[in-house]
């Protein structure tokens, strides 16, 4: 399988309302910072671009055409776009690279989720017959599903706090986050609970920006001469969206796309997870069978910013980043969407030998 | 079960969702300055075209579009066309001419209402000013300017429409 190379990587400050700026605005200086780490003038310099984004969460009808006002396509260029997480950009990028028809790709995911209410908005994602009429959103389905774990005893209330006070405190590292800080588990246990049994920082914050990423063939990569990591490997695997049918306690799609991936073929220093609830995270992390080897949310996660249909294709290239300073040499990027962890991305990510 | 059911050919599941929207920093700035009665356009610093109404990027370079200009709102037709029939939602009755408009000074077209004039005689090339609506209903939009008229000035020729010598001054 042809490895393919990440040779650029930049992602917006998370926060929580990004003002009077459009999609166009919030694109614009991400594309010109990986620009300059690949060396390249503009999107002319790629033979492909993709971008992920959803529409209902800025509530403009085309706001993805508008984004590709960012790209300068004139002369026109290759390019398209997934309504998913530009993780998904990042696969169609991958799979127009190993079908020989680009040796380099641009990608790009945006979301400006503060203009709407979020978790309303993503209840119509949901089968438009029996529950998007319902208006269910998003953090009661997470909440039902943390229920089914505590009252199963899978987990405790005390690991949901643990995964925050990681998240939080990891974040204190990581400039782009929105939320850090130095708090204990008994601090967060005895805030109030929010949409029970979650408490409010047991989901991730709404948060607006946007990430790039530039990938090519390993030759390009050798030819444009800049630091570069490969992605050995790439699956996703979705579940029925009847939520009935699934056992929400268990990922079987995350560890069917990390088989698929290669995940097991090697030590895994590092893992970015995209849990947008924390006891997601130890859904995650069992399902791909993590151990104390491996880093989780080095970078905090969606815990700490989450950049609706960016934040996946940010966990790779966190990982990216982690790589290419050295911090590890072979790690793992989740991307999920969908209600409870319906559909899930693993890529596998490795130094360049 | 019965024999037959009846065929469910819909179900009523209304969408209603609130957004407080913003129409981004470039379109912010036009949008208040033609509050104020002034057209203005933006000029891309690589290919130094001029958008009016600009919206963030230069859609050709790929770059914002930070310098502010003024512009006279005199405009050229580029295209138009007559429509004969009622759009529904639309109050303009018809027949009406909507025409594809560059204004001096700027490169790139927008879409106005022309009005005032012979439908018949409306013609690419020909030279249009705006008519602006009384100043007390000015408000952050494009229909401050009701409509565009004819004005008494030669033609221009089609390959010199958009390429117009800016004298417009930085604002």
């Amino acid at each position: 399988m042809q490895k393919i190379a990440i040779v650029a990587y930049s992602q917006s400050q998370c926060v929580p309302q990004a003002g009077a700026s459009n999609e166009v605005e919030l694109i614009m200086p991400r594309l010109q910072e990986v620009y300059e780490q690949a060396g390249i003038r503009n999107a002319q310099d790629v033979d492909f671009v993709c971008s992920g984004s959803c529409d209902y969460l800025q509530g403009a009808a085309f706001a993805f055409v508008s984004g590709v006002d960012a790209l300068g396509a004139v002369p026109p260029i290759k390019e398209s776009h997934v309504e998913m997480d530009a993780a998904w950009a990042l696969y169609e990028s991958i799979l127009k690279i190993r079908m020989g028809q680009a040796e380099s790709a641009l990608i790009y995911g945006f979301g400006k989720s503060s203009p709407g209410e979020l978790p309303i908005v993503l209840s119509q994602q949901l089968d438009p017959y029996y529950l998007a009429p319902l208006w269910v959103d998003t953090v009661s389905l997470a909440a039902m599903q943390a229920r089914l774990m505590l009252e199963s005893g899978v987990i405790s209330e005390s690991d949901m706090a643990a995964v925050v006070a990681r998240s939080r405190s990891n974040a204190l590292n990581n400039p782009k986050a929105q939320l850090a800080a130095q708090v204990s588990v008994e601090e967060l246990l005895r805030e109030e609970e929010f949409v029970a049994p979650l408490r409010k920082h047991d989901c991730c914050p709404v948060s607006d920006g946007a990430s790039a990423m530039i990938i090519c063939t390993a030759e390009k990569a050798m030819e444009w001469g800049k630091p570069y990591a490969l992605i050995s490997g790439i699956d996703h695997r979705i579940e029925t969206h009847n939520l009935g049918m699934r056992d929400l306690t268990d990922s079987p799609s995350t560890r069917t796309a990390a088989l698929g991936a290669g995940a097991d073929s090697g030590p895994i220093d590092v893992a970015e997870l995209y849990a947008p609830f924390s006891h997601q995270e130890i859904i995650l992390s069992r399902a791909l069978g993590l151990g104390d080897e491996t880093q989780i949310n080095p970078s905090g996660g969606v815990l700490a910013g989450n950049l609706m249909m960016a934040s996946g294709l940010s966990r790779i290239g966190e990982v990216f980043n982690r790589i290419i300073s050295g911090d590890a040499t072979r790690g793992i990027a989740h991307a999920t969407s969908g209600p409870c962890l319906q559909h899930n991305l693993v890529a596998v990510i490795e130094g360049a030998a | 079960m019965s024999e037959q059911q009846d065929m469910i050919t819909d179900i009523k599941t209304p969408v209603y969702l609130q957004y407080n929207f913003t129409a981004g920093k470039s379109p912010a700035r036009f949008l208040s300055q033609i509050k104020q009665g002034i057209l203005t356009g933006q000029r891309c610093p690589s290919c130094q075209n001029v958008y009016c109404p600009p919206r963030g990027s230069c859609a050709a370079c790929g770059v914002a579009t930070e310098e502010e200009v003024v512009l006279s709102g005199k405009a050229t037709v580029q295209s138009f066309t007559i429509v004969a029939i009622p759009i529904p939602g639309n109050p303009i009755k018809p027949p009406f001419v909507i025409a594809n408009l560059v204004a001096d000074g700027a490169n790139i077209s927008f879409i106005h209402l022309m009005s005032d004039c012979v439908n018949e005689e409306v013609h690419m090339g020909q030279r249009v000013e705006p008519v602006w609506k009384p100043q007390e209903e000015w408000g952050y939009a494009m229909d401050n300017i009701k409509y565009f008229k004819p004005l008494d000035e030669p033609d221009m020729t089609i390959e010199d429409i958009g390429k117009l010598a800016l004298n417009a001054e930085k604002v």
